[in-house]
């Protein structure tokens, strides 16, 4: 385990080598930003919505009493969202996309020699390969949050229109209620370190994969467990720590 | 002209080289052979720095290339140019970008100059007009010629060919052996060419070097192999009834 978590420290600090040329290194970034952020806001705008309504269905009916005032439900689900739901949810589903992506095409580079070629070239293949990943996720998977809450909100208010539990009114009274922009900085820096987290996890385990197409499987496999275990110890270390 | 001193290479408590020393000239395509497992692939790698040899040194014009960091090998590196087994292509470029990706790494050219010499490489290898295809679109033989078409866009000082003729067509074989020889005599290069292909030992063989369970068991040209008295290489040369047979004429 040691002799990975060095092997893994050795790895991101090559990525963050300086670059043999910034304009390329820049232009691998904006092409794995696009990747990384639009290419997930399908899913993650799929899922928050769904997420949002769910919460606020639940909320509204296990707080169902006359002395609950209605606007409760608008409340406690705009914070699980903000707090819980939307960071480490998407998150959580970044590593099965992006993850597992970045995994299988580092491995796959690894094994056709691709690398070897870069390394042949006198490029430093971390640098190139993982840094602008890294670059990407923790820029974009941020910005997927704050549009994740955004429909995750929208979803509840959705839910309010059709299901009738709470009425739209009463739910935006309880969004605007008690707000504390804390839970905003909080969720944006659990979005940071798991755009870290997934990046660099499957980056690593795609960089260090030998053998054929099974092993690249397996190095996916591997880089969104380890991701998915790492998200939700940050999870709990960064709530601990700034709540 | 690149020169091995005593290379050995050691993975856990398999010895694969055992004190290897050779002199690769410049202009000539020297050639590396032997069975599977002999160490051939794994010499070439000690060479060009994808694996450190256990022990020994490379010189690279008298320049000690073992002993240098990543970043002091990047001058050397620059002058090197590679043709993997699978060619190693970068899947996510076209053709076009594949060559011009050194260019736009180490040099400070324009984007038209650029252009230009990844022009000139491709018609090198005959595949003008190819520019806009993915290597996904290429056949084997096509895939082959631009790994050279690359591995010539840096004007390198040094060739290294890793299984040349592997999955192609003997016609296709002798294409790629052709033009690895023509562009060696064209550009004065330091050509190291791994193989176990008889044709290719024949064709191209300037300076050729045996290795057997990791040791230089033989080393000469293609003219001296017909007329060796070493088993081993005897062995493995004319392993066929074909090969036995030409031997016999000659």
């Amino acid at each position: 385990m040691f002799h990975s978590l060095g092997k893994y420290v050795l790895l991101l600090r090559l990525s963050f080598r300086r670059p043999e040329k910034f304009s390329v290194y820049w232009a691998e970034v904006m092409r794995e930003m696009v990747a990384t952020g639009i290419g997930s806001l399908g899913i993650i705008s799929i899922i928050s919505i769904f997420i949002g309504a769910a919460t606020t269905i639940q909320v509204a009916f296990q707080l169902s009493s006359p002395l609950v005032p209605l606007s409760i439900a608008g409340k406690i689900a705009r914070d699980s969202t903000i707090l819980e739901f939307s960071p480490t949810i998407s998150a959580l589903v970044l590593a099965g996309r992006v993850g597992s992506s970045i995994a299988s095409q580092i491995g796959t580079m690894r094994v056709t020699e691709q690398i070897d070629a870069l390394e042949i070239m006198g490029v430093n293949a971390p640098g190139y390969l993982i840094a602008p990943k890294i670059i990407a996720c923790i820029t974009m998977v941020p910005m997927l949050v704050i549009i994740s809450i955004a429909l995750g909100m929208t979803g509840g208010w959705i839910a309010c229109l059709f299901g009738g539990e709470v009425t739209p009114a009463d739910y935006i009274m309880g969004l605007r209620d008690g707000f504390m922009p804390l839970t905003i900085r909080v969720a944006l820096v659990k979005a940071f370190v798991f755009g870290f987290i997934i990046a660099s996890i499957c980056a690593y385990q795609g960089f260090y994969t030998s053998g054929g197409a099974l092993e690249v499987g397996q190095s996916a496999t591997r880089g969104v467990v380890y991701s998915c275990v790492m998200i939700l110890f940050a999870d709990l270390v960064v709530t601990r720590l700034m709540l | 002209m690149i020169e091995i001193k005593d290379i050995y290479k050691t993975f856990g408590d398999n010895d694969v080289l055992k004190g290897i020393s050779a002199t690769f000239q410049t202009g000539k395509n020297n050639l590396i052979i032997g069975g599977s497992g002999s160490g051939k692939t794994t010499l070439l790698k000690c060479i060009v720095g994808l694996h450190e040899p256990t022990k020994g040194q490379v010189f690279f014009e008298e320049e000690n290339f073992t002993d240098m960091d990543f970043t002091q090998r990047v001058p050397i590196r620059t002058q090197i140019g590679m043709l993997f087994q699978n060619s190693a292509l970068f899947d996510s470029m076209t053709v076009e970008q594949n060559i011009m990706f050194p260019l736009n790494l180490f040099t400070k050219q324009s984007a038209a100059e650029k252009l230009d010499r990844a022009n000139f490489c491709l018609e090198r290898v005959n595949l003008k007009d190819k520019n806009k295809l993915f290597p996904s679109e290429l056949s084997g033989g096509m895939k082959k010629r631009v790994g050279i078409a690359r591995a010539i866009a840096m004007q390198p000082k040094y060739l290294f060919v890793d299984e040349p003729n592997s999955g192609l067509d003997p016609k296709t074989s002798i294409v790629i052996d052709d033009l690895i020889n023509d562009i060696t005599n064209e550009y004065q290069m330091t050509t190291v060419v791994v193989t176990h292909d008889m044709n290719s030992v024949m064709g191209i063989g300037d300076h050729i070097i045996f290795l057997h369970q990791g040791q230089k068991w033989w080393e000469g040209s293609n003219k001296d192999i017909a007329h060796t008295y070493n088993k081993e290489l005897n062995d493995f040369v004319f392993a066929s009834k074909f090969m036995q047979a030409a031997k016999e004429k000659l």
